[in-house]
């Protein structure tokens, strides 16, 4: 529909959250990460020869511990994408409850869409394995534990390209 | 997640990555990201629905072909049933502004319990 508006129409999550918190009596708000800088690398062969994986925010297990109270514990981590997972945790995590659900994990982790693809050739093959990665509000343990661990399954893997879907 | 996908992306991996909130993605920075204004929860299209989800996925693996330079966004034809969740997420008004109050102090409190062993 064509419209004419006052305000953008998308979401700020950055503003919203901080003015959420601040009405529950948190006075310094959270600081996101950014950067001037962002590397880019090319694909190197065409995708029908590429092996193609996938990275998620959900768990395989559901965290341990409470939201908000103490360490919440989440597990990163590799899991086969043949079976495919039919269930994930995500309860911990921060997502629209009202607004949907995610009892369909294609619709966060594209795990059987993205091996359709590699069937009907799009693409070269879909990784064996899924991956794991916790969001942590600690830029400097995503930086230092999570990130260097997903590139070295990738490179075990042989992945020529990852996509990456956050709840 | 977008710091991974930067970090992937710095050893020569290629990445896209598919997501709702467009704000937080790009204030990080990535070199593609796809993204579809839906609440937070399905950045890989409906549950149930194969064809949009295809749909998504396929839009992804041509961001992976095409992008020639990082900060590359592409938005998803897709919209949601409704606008609601738009303003009803996270909301703060005078309606909810005391219980959000007494929120934060029962949650610091449980915090404080734990901290002490509680």
């Amino acid at each position: 529909m064509d419209q004419h508006r006052p305000y953008r129409s998308f979401v700020s999550y950055i503003d919203r959250s901080r003015e959420y918190y601040a009405a529950q009596g948190y006075l310094r708000p959270y600081t996101w990460a950014h950067h001037d800088d962002v590397p880019f690398a090319p694909l190197q062969k065409p995708l029908s020869e590429c092996r193609v994986g996938l990275v998620t925010t959900a768990g395989r297990t559901p965290a341990d511990g409470a939201i908000g109270i103490g360490p919440l514990k989440r597990e990163l981590y590799a899991a086969p994408a043949d079976p495919p997972p039919l269930h994930l945790f995500t309860d911990d995590l921060f997502w629209d409850k009202q607004a949907t659900h995610t009892d369909d994990v294609d619709s966060f982790l594209p795990v059987n869409r993205l091996a359709e693809y590699a069937a009907s050739g799009r693409i070269g093959s879909a990784s064996p394995r899924f991956y794991g990665v916790p969001t942590d509000y600690s830029h400097g343990r995503t930086l230092q534990r999570s990130a260097p661990q997903i590139l070295e399954w990738c490179r075990e893997d042989g992945l020529d390209a990852v996509l990456l879907a956050a709840l | 997640m977008s710091l991974v996908a930067r970090h992937l992306e710095g050893q020569g991996v290629p990445t896209v990555v598919m997501g709702c909130a467009r704000d937080i993605v790009e204030e990080c920075g990535v070199a593609r990201f796809l993204f579809t204004d839906f609440p937070l929860g399905n950045p890989c299209g409906k549950p149930r629905d194969t064809q949009m989800q295809l749909s998504i996925v396929g839009n992804a693996l041509n961001l992976l072909d095409r992008a020639w330079m990082p900060r590359t966004t592409v938005q998803t034809p897709f919209h949601w049933d409704s606008d609601a969740w738009r303003d009803a997420f996270m909301r703060v008004d005078d309606g909810n502004r005391e219980a959000l109050a007494r929120a934060g102090e029962e949650r610091r409190r449980r915090q404080a319990e734990f901290r002490t062993g509680g």
